[in-house]
C-alpha cells in the first residue's frame, strides 16, 4: 500500500472519505470482475453440472440434467492411464525445465551485466513464433533420419531406436514449450537476492556447493515454486505435444478431453474428466503452496 | 575453480538459449523450402515461392487476418478491464480484496483445456452460436489476469512522491492523473497490451474449443498439421516473430538510451 493510515481516531470526515474511495474502487473493479465471474466461474459450475448429465431416454445422443456420479467412475476407469501419464509427463517436463532454467536464470541475474535485458528478451522471444509451429518443428529436429536421433542411436541410448512418436519426444516438447515460464519467475526471485549474501558465504569459506545449498537456493525458493507451477499446470493439460510428437500410446488427458468433447460429443464424460483434472491440480497446487510457505503469488 | 564454475554456468546459459531458438531456426529455414510431397518436414531445395506468394494457399491469409482482428478487439477490452482492476487493487482499500486476488489468480492456475471446455459447456447449454464472439469472450477472460499482474507491477514500482509533488503544487486530482500518473503507468499498460495481443494471437486450446467453424491462424495450423503445413505458414510465422522481436528490441533501445541520457545529464 502506498498510503499507510495513521493510527488516529477515525473522524466522521475521514470515514466518509474512505467510504467514497471504496465506492470508486468497486466502480473500477466491477466490469472486470463481472467478466471473470460470468465467463470463468459460471462455466466451471456449468462444467460440473454437465459432468453429471445423463443420456436422454427418448432421444439418444442428447443429454439431460441429472446426478449421474458414475460418469466420473466410468471415465476414470477407462482413462486412468492417460490421467496418470499426464501428471508423469508434466512432472518430468517440470523437473527438466527447472534443471536447465536455473543456470540460465542465475547467469542472467548475476553474471550478464549489460546483456541482462537483451537476454531476457531472448528468453521471451521464441513465444512470438507460433506455439504450434515450434512444436511441429521438433518433428523435423527429432526425425528418425535426423542428426539428433542418429547420434543418440550410435551411442545406443534410445530403447526404441527413435525419439519421434515416443514419450521422450512428448516430454522434450513440453519441456521446451514451457521453459520461459520457468526462467522468468526464477530470474525475478534470483534478481531480488542481495548478492552480498552470496559473497559473504564465499568469504566465510563456504564451498560453492555449500553457498548454493544454504544461501542461493533457499532465497530463490519463491521463484522455484512459481516457476514449477507455471510450467506444471499448462503441461498437465496440454494435448498439442502429445498429438504432434507422440504416438497413440503417449496420449495425455488433454487429448482424451478434446476428442470426447469435440469429436465424440460425449459431453458428460469429457466434462467429468475436465473437472477432475482441475480438482486434482487445484489440490496439488494448494498443498504445494502451503508446504513451501509462499502464499503471496499474485 | 571459481573461474571454471562461472564459465560453466555461462556456457550452459548459452546452450539453453540456443535450445530455445533451435525450432525458430527450423521454422524460418523451412519457409525457404520447396517441399517434396505435402509435408514440409525435410529439406529439399531453396525456394522463395512461399514468400513471393505468401497468400498463395487458400485459407492461410484469411485465418491470419482473423487472428489479428480478434487479437486487436480482445486486447482493447482486456487491457481496459484489467487496468481498472489494477488501479483499484493498488490505490484503494476495499472489502473483498483477498477474494478479488483469488479470482484474478485462478484463471492463471487453471489449465487452458479446463477453461476452454467449461466455456464450451456453457455456450452449448445456452445454445449460444460458436464463432468470433465466443472466441473473443474467452480470450478477454483469460487475458484480464495477465494485464492486472503487469499493470499492478508498474503501479507498485512507481515513486509515490511524484504524485504527492503534483498535489502539493495544487494540481487537481484529475490533472494529477492526466499529467503524472497516467504517463508514468502508460509503458506498463502498453506492455500489458502487447502481452495480451501475443497471448490472443497465439492461443490455440481455448480458441479450438469455442471456434465453431471459424478458423484462426493457430486453428489453421492445427488442421494443416494433419495434411501437411504449407511453407507459407512458416513465412507468416517468421514475419510475426521478426516484427515482434523488432518492436521489443527497439523498446529496449529507447529505454536504454533514456537511461543513458539521464545518467550523463
Amino acid at each position: 500500500m502506498a498510503h499507510v493510515l495513521p493510527a488516529v481516531a477515525v473522524t466522521p470526515a475521514i470515514a466518509e472519505a474512505s467510504k467514497r474511495k471504496s465506492r470508486v474502487a468497486y466502480f473500477l473493479l466491477i466490469p472486470g470482475l463481472a467478466w471473470l465471474a460470468i465467463f470463468f466461474v459460471v462455466p466451471l459450475v456449468t462444467l460440473f453440472m454437465t459432468s453429471l448429465q445423463t443420456e436422454s431416454v427418448t432421444s439418444p445422443g442428447k443429454y439431460v440434467p441429472g446426478l449421474q456420479l458414475s460418469n466420473y467412475t466410468d471415465a476414470l476407469a477407462e482413462y486412468w492411464p492417460q490421467f496418470l501419464r499426464s501428471f508423469l509427463y508434466a512432472g518430468l517436463a517440470t523437473g527438466f525445465a527447472l534443471l536447465i532454467a536455473y543456470p540460465l536464470a542465475y547467469f542472467i541475474a548475476f553474471k550478464a551485466g549489460n546483456w541482462r535485458s537483451l537476454m531476457l528478451v531472448l528468453v521471451v522471444a521464441p513465444s512470438f513464433a507460433s506455439f504450434l509451429l515450434r512444436t511441429y518443428a521438433w518433428k523435423t529436429i527429432l526425425a528418425d533420419d535426423g542428426p539428433v536421433t542418429s547420434t543418440l542411436n550410435s551411442l545406443h541410448l534410445l530403447p526404441d531406436g527413435r525419439i519421434l512418436n515416443t514419450g521422450i519426444a512428448v516430454v522434450a516438447g513440453l519441456t521446451y514449450n514451457f521453459l520461459p515460464f520457468m526462467v522468468l519467475p526464477l530470474y525475478a526471485s534470483l534478481d531480488k537476492i542481495d548478492y552480498r549474501l552470496i559473497e559473504a558465504g564465499n568469504d566465510l569459506y563456504g564451498s560453492p556447493q555449500q553457498v548454493f545449498r544454504k544461501v542461493t537456493w533457499p532465497l530463490s525458493l519463491p521463484g522455484v515454486v512459481a516457476g514449477t507451477l507455471l510450467t506444471f499446470i499448462p503441461a498437465a493439460g496440454d494435448f498439442i505435444n502429445a498429438e504432434l510428437l507422440g504416438s497413440t500410446k503417449d496420449k495425455m488427458i488433454g487429448n482424451v478431453i478434446q476428442t470426447n468433447f469435440i469429436e465424440f460429443r460425449d459431453y458428460p464424460t469429457a466434462s467429468a474428466l475436465s473437472f477432475a483434472l482441475m480438482t486434482v491440480i487445484l489440490v496439488m497446487v494448494l498443498s504445494y503452496i502451503r508446504r513451501s510457505g509462499t502464499e503471496d503469488l499474485v | 575453480m571459481r573461474w571454471i564454475r562461472q564459465n560453466v554456468i555461462g556456457a550452459i546459459a548459452i546452450l539453453v538459449l540456443l535450445y530455445l531458438f533451435l525450432p525458430i531456426a527450423v521454422v524460418i529455414i523451412f519457409s525457404f523450402n520447396n517441399p517434396v510431397g505435402k509435408y514440409n518436414l525435410s529439406w529439399n531445395e531453396f525456394s522463395l515461392d512461399a514468400w513471393s506468394q505468401i497468400c498463395g494457399v487458400p485459407g492461410v491469409c484469411s485465418s491470419f487476418v482473423t487472428s489479428i482482428q480478434i487479437g486487436l478487439i480482445t486486447t482493447t477490452f482486456a487491457t481496459i478491464l484489467g487496468t481498472l482492476i489494477a488501479f483499484a487493487l493498488v490505490r484503494y482499500r476495499f472489502r473483498g480484496r483477498s477474494s478479488t486476488n483469488l479470482l484474478i489468480f485462478m484463471p492463471m492456475a487453471t489449465p487452458e483445456i479446463v477453461m476452454g471446455s467449461s466455456l464450451l459447456a456453457l455456450f452449448l447449454n445456452l445454445s449460444f452460436p460458436l464463432g468470433a464472439v465466443t472466441i473473443m469472450i474467452a480470450h478477454i477472460m483469460f487475458i484480464i489476469s495477465f494485464v492486472v499482474v503487469a499493470v499492478k507491477a508498474r503501479l507498485q514500482g512507481m515513486d509515490p512522491r511524484l504524485e504527492e509533488a503534483a498535489r502539493d503544487l495544487y494540481a487537481s486530482p484529475y490533472a494529477t492523473f492526466r499529467y503524472v500518473t497516467f504517463p508514468l503507468v502508460l509503458p506498463g499498460i502498453i506492455g500489458a497490451a502487447l502481452l495480451g495481443f501475443s497471448l490472443s494471437f497465439d492461443d490455440f486450446i481455448i480458441s479450438f474449443f469455442n471456434a465453431g467453424t471459424l478458423v484462426t491462424f493457430p486453428i489453421y495450423i492445427w488442421g494443416a498439421a494433419q495434411r501437411g503445413i504449407p511453407p507459407q505458414v512458416n513465412a507468416l510465422a517468421s514475419l510475426v516473430f521478426m516484427s515482434a522481436l523488432l518492436i521489443v528490441l527497439s523498446a529496449q533501445l529507447v529505454a536504454w538510451r533514456k537511461r543513458r541520457s539521464l545518467a550523463t545529464r
